[in-house]
């Protein structure tokens, strides 16, 4: 009985199978897919690399120091970086005071409300404070960049495909639109074109337009390249703040199983060596 | 327990003996697992993802448990004490990571141990029981490792829920009060948050009470080996502990040093990056596929795209996607096929490597890929092969293959000589 209802659903799922793929191949042929236009013009993340990349990598600190100052004064206008705080940033090489002396610089906004005027009020930031968000909601946010709203940063290089190659990319990549870019996918208002962004045209205008626009205290020539690369390395730190850490447990935690490995193979070699041998005896 | 020459369990100490005549633990691990079982001595490696399951399993238990320590079930602070846990508790990172990588090898090696059986035979009498529970096991692994995903309330969590609950409301008249029932509303929420993490606590608890029986029922016939042969004689066995604590143990290890690679160096590999992203009910991420372990089942549910009759493609889809598991149960019903290994059924054996392998990779690749031609196609010819596979071919099979001959014994299939019946 079993078997008599088993073929009966089983022809019934193949045969279904079948004719389905055979009126998709079918549609398939006469009337081919058209490649979505976001296809031929989007670009693969270009060529970028980091010295935390693969299992040695340890983060540059002088240069996350120097990505924390794009951040701060370029992205920060629009940016979030919510899960970060101030305190985190020793992790980058600045010590208690000066770290104390960045967060006292942002004003953080408090439940209070000013008794003169009536408005918020708001205080210098503590070491123990994440960064304030630079709108005070959603709204706001959407409202000052054409409806868009700009992402908190916190997490951008492991929340995109790609990571921060891919955030490198995207600064480093906003040019004019080309010639054969049909009318639909060209930028409309507010929008900027980006081959490295998904579909092609975003809300955010080039942040980093030309080269200076910070300057480093550590004489490094701050080109757009640079700033983009720098930025982009601040913000694998701050997507995973432990991974030297975790680099460093990971070589521990290995050399101790490939010893434990290699200690229970040779055991396993010992007790087996007699039920072994009697196999030998067959294949001499 | 299984064979009249297995070691008999003595207590060597005083503790030991008062102990086994008030609560005869150690005796039963000892049966169960240790020099009082004698398994067949011709295992190969495919046979230690069993045990290998089992100890992912246990890491799954204690690193969850660690991180339900600091894991808030709450919509709106989920995603937060997920990152909590990822920077600020002590080693944090690590057991959230542990977590999620381990999810995937704990699949891996029941992809592997079900493999097994499917090759040699092993669903087939005496061991049906095992076969069933094992499929138990599968199903509440799936449920767990589903609603475990959810709970860290990223984009890829929210549309996943959404998705694979909105595949009940597929099923006429009480397919939406089921959806309502299992996310406690009408869209994944709070509610769906909440209940998702009481049995994602729950479940694998479950999993270990349906582990215990699926030992059990494998010690009445003894386990399977790669002959399909059963065993005649002691000599036929060794004892399993030490023989196979011992291979077991090396290939932890060396399970254990993969494992360690991908949670130190390469943590987020196997993980979507849309799940960065806290949950956002208006934005659709571009393609919402679920963990690697489900898409060999997703392929299956989106190659039904043409309604037969008065039958949504959607329906179908579902009801094909829950008797692709569901044929596992029948199994041991369908392939009638006396002999259990496929290394004697030439047949068999080229369908099984030619046939079922390459049509669950195609599953696999094609349920990770976007839902878009020639992916499409591909599942639907993949799918058509995997019903015609255990529903057609297996069942024929059975009737007209002429098995090769089997060795006498295992002992003779080892070592060349006949197993000399008393030792
Ligand atoms: C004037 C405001 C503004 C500034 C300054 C700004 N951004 Fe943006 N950014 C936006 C907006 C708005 C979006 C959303 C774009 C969209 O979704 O179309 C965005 C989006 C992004 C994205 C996400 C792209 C994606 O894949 O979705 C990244 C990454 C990003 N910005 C990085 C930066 C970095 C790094 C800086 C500093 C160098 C910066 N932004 C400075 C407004 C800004
Ligand atoms: C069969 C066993 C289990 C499997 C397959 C499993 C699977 C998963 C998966 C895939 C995730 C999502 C990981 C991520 O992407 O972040 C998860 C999260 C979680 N699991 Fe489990 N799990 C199991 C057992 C348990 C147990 C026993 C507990 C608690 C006692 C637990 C507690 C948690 C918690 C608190 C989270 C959310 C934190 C996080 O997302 O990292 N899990 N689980």
């Amino acid at each position: 009985m079993v078997r008599i209802f088993g073929m009966l659903i089983g022809l019934f799922f193949t045969g279904w199978m079948l004719v389905t793929f055979v009126l998709g191949a079918n549609e398939y042929v006469t009337n081919p897919p058209v490649k979505a236009v976001e296809y031929q013009f989007h670009l693969e993340p270009k060529e970028a690399s980091f010295k935390s990349d693969g299992p040695l990598g340890k983060f540059d600190r002088q240069q996350l120091q120097r990505g924390f100052q794009v951040y701060k004064e370029v992205c920060a206008a629009c940016h979030s970086l919510r899960l970060v705080a101030f305190r985190n940033l020793e992790e980058l090489g600045y010590n208690e005071d000066e770290v104390k002396a960045i967060a006292a610089n942002w004003p953080i906004p408090t439940p209070d409300i000013d008794p003169a005027t009536g408005e918020m009020s708001s205080r210098p930031s503590l070491a123990a404070d994440k960064f304030p968000k630079p709108f005070a909601n959603d709204v706001a946010a959407g409202a000052a960049n054409n409806n868009a709203i700009p992402p908190d940063l916190s997490l951008i290089t492991k929340a995109r495909h790609g990571g921060a190659p891919y955030i490198y990319s995207l600064l480093t990549g906003y040019q004019d639109p080309p010639a054969e870019l049909p009318e639909s996918s060209r930028p409309g208002p507010g929008l900027h074109y980006n081959p490295y962004f998904p579909n092609l045209n975003l809300a955010m205008a080039s942040p980093i337009a030309g080269d200076d626009m910070v300057s480093y205290s550590d004489g490094t020539a701050a080109t757009v390249d640079q700033m983009a690369m720098d930025v982009s390395a601040f913000l694998i730190w701050s997507a995973e703040p432990k991974l030297e850490e975790r680099h460093q447990l990971g070589w521990a935690v290995i050399g101790f199983l490939l010893i434990a490995t290699i200690l229970a193979y040779l055991s396993f070699r010992t007790i087996w060596a007699d039920v072994k041998a009697e196999k030998k005896k067959k294949e001499a | 327990m299984s064979f009249p020459w297995a070691k008999h369990y003595t207590p060597s100490t005083e503790f030991g003996q008062w102990m086994d005549e008030k609560l005869p633990l150690p005796r039963f691990v000892y049966n169960s697992l240790g020099a009082g079982y004698p398994a067949p001595r011709n295992l190969n490696y495919m046979w230690n993802f069993g045990s290998l399951a089992g100890i992912f399993l246990v890491v799954q238990i204690v690193t969850g448990i660690i991180l339900a320590m600091h894991y808030a079930a709450n919509a709106d602070i989920a995603f937060d004490s997920v990152e909590h846990i990822m920077r600020d508790v002590n080693s944090g990172w690590m057991f959230r990571y542990a977590h999620a990588n381990g999810a995937s090898f704990f699949f891996m090696a029941i992809y592997l141990h079900i493999g097994r059986g499917l090759y040699y035979g092993s669903y087939k009498a005496p061991r049906e029981m095992i076969w069933l529970l094992g499929v138990v096991i599968y199903l509440l692994a799936m449920a767990t490792a589903f609603m475990g995903y959810v709970l860290p309330w990223g984009q890829m969590s929210f549309w996943g829920a959404k998705v694979i609950t909105g595949l009940f409301e597929a099923i006429p008249l009480v397919g939406t009060p089921i959806q309502e029932l299992l996310l406690g509303g009408f869209a994944p929420d709070n509610a769906a948050l909440n209940r998702f993490f009481s049995l994602h606590y729950l479940l694998p608890f479950m999993i270990v009470g349906v582990i215990i029986l699926h030992i059990w029922a494998l010690h009445i016939p003894g386990s399977n080996n790669p002959t399909g042969v059963d065993v005649k004689g002691p000599q036929d066995t060794v004892p399993f502990h030490p023989y196979y604590t011992a291979k077991d143990g090396w290939t932890l290890g060396l399970a254990l040093i993969f494992f360690s690679i991908m949670l130190f160096f390469m943590p987020n590999f196997l993980g979507h990056a849309e799940n960065y992203i806290p949950a956002n009910p208006l934005s659709t991420p571009a393609n919402i596929v679920p963990e690697w372990y489900f898409w060999p089942w997703y392929a299956i549910l989106r190659a039904f795209t043409v309604d037969f009759l008065f039958i949504p493609a959607k329906l179908l889809g579902v009801l094909a996607m829950f008797s692709a598991i569901l044929v596992w149960f029948f199994l041991p019903w369908l392939d009638k096929s006396p002999v259990r290994s496929g290394g004697y059924r030439p047949l068999f054996k080229k369908f099984f490597w030619f046939g079922l392998i390459p049509c669950i990779a195609v599953l696999g690749y094609c349920g990770g890929a976007h839902a878009e031609e020639p992916f499409v196609m591909m599942s639907q010819i993949a799918t058509a092969y995997y019903f015609a596979h255990f529903l057609i071919i297996l069942p024929l099979l059975s009737s007209f293959e002429k098995p090769e001959p089997l060795p006498n014994s295992i002992t003779e299939a080892v070592t060349g000589k006949p197993l000399e019946q008393a030792s």
